[in-house]
């Protein structure tokens, strides 16, 4: 069965093993939904420093924006929490088109 | 997140054992709580307990700071003692339900992959199945062969683990009869309750399928309400 609101799911086995054979990795995290969100609360996405990814915080739609920003979470070493909404101007481009609204911790996996 | 906080987390989950990082997203602080530990004094101990039940991740406040909860509990589990007619109906929806079946019988006329495609099945003893593969607290147990020389041991070690769900099949006659074995054998008064029979929710349920969905509900309330609605 899938884990998606049961148990641990394996974005954090991925996380540990690319941690573990020495890759610089950052862990995104859906820490609140409003609305129609496409991924629950909960939802994991593993990052290198390379841009490469395993997981998903939402359909698709977020997820370029998470990573470039996780990115620069692990070369500055500190957590932040990203929010995205539809045509969020303001703070980013990218927008979620079912309507919902997130909120994504991202914080370097030391 | 610590390297370490995250091995540790997984091997939890690896050993389908339940746990929740906790982490501050003021200062990123974390710290890993295991269902086994005493955190009663915890300020978050009401917040842990509902969350290893239900085991859904989320924000939660603490005095002054927000802390979200990364909830990782196991997959809910399906033992079937019993390769009959109602099991044949009920591992199919149990699966569509979102749980893990398996299926335990020793007679291998019943214990037949043309009768059971899905699920697990192991034709074999429940003594020595259960020796490779433990009840935990997630797992759920139906007893349903009517014949205590299959059912009892599995009933006694499923109360002993304390799985979520402890069901066996028969009428209350039998149930009564079971439950003096089971008090000659040892089994306190308060577990042989935990015995949910006659089986699955009162809905007047004839056929085998039908006893199936009553067993499937009972199951799911367990799970979701908690074990002691269930009995």
């Amino acid at each position: 069965m899938t884990d998606v609101d049961t148990g641990v799911p394996d974005v954090l086995k991925t996380a540990e093993s690319w941690r573990g054979s020495g890759r610089s990795v950052a862990l995104a995290t859906v820490i609140e939904t409003w609305g129609s969100a496409p991924r629950p609360t909960g939802s994991h996405l593993v990052i290198d420093s390379d841009g490469n990814f395993e997981g998903s915080v939402s359909g698709g739609c977020v997820e370029g924006a998470v990573v470039s920003e996780a990115v620069d979470v692990i070369e500055s070493g500190k957590p932040t929490t990203l929010e995205f909404g539809v045509a969020d101007e303001t703070a980013w481009q990218v927008g979620l088109s079912c309507g919902g609204r997130i909120r994504v911790y991202v914080e370097p996996v030391a | 997140m610590e390297l370490s906080l995250l091995t540790a987390l997984n091997n939890e989950s690896a050993c389908r054992r339940a746990a929740i990082v906790a982490t501050d997203l003021g200062d990123g602080s974390q710290r890993l709580v295991r269902e086994s530990d005493d955190y009663s004094d915890d300020p978050l101990a009401e917040e842990f307990s509902r969350r290893f039940r239900s085991g859904k991740s989320g924000a939660v406040t603490s005095g002054e700071n927000e802390v979200f909860l990364t909830v990782s509990v196991p997959a809910p589990r399906l033992v079937i003692i019993g390769a009959v007619h109602i099991s044949q109906a009920l591992v199919p929806m149990a699966e569509i339900a979102g749980l893990d079946v398996t299926v335990i019988d020793p007679r291998t006329a019943f214990a037949t992959k043309d009768r059971f495609p899905g699920g697990t099945l192991k034709a074999g003893w429940p003594e020595d199945v259960l020796a490779n593969m433990p009840f935990d607290a997630y797992t759920a147990v139906a007893a349903v062969t009517h014949d205590p020389k299959i059912d009892d041991y599995p009933l006694m070690e499923a109360l002993k683990t304390g799985c979520f769900y402890v069901g066996a099949l028969g009428s209350r006659k039998t149930h009564g009869k079971r439950l003096e074995r089971f008090h000659a054998a040892g089994v306190n008064e308060d577990m042989c309750q935990r015995i949910d029979a006659p089986i699955g929710l009162d809905i007047g349920a004839a056929s085998p399928e039908e006893i199936a969905v009553a067993v499937l509900g009972s199951v799911i309330q367990a799970l979701r309400k908690g074990p002691e609605t269930a009995a």
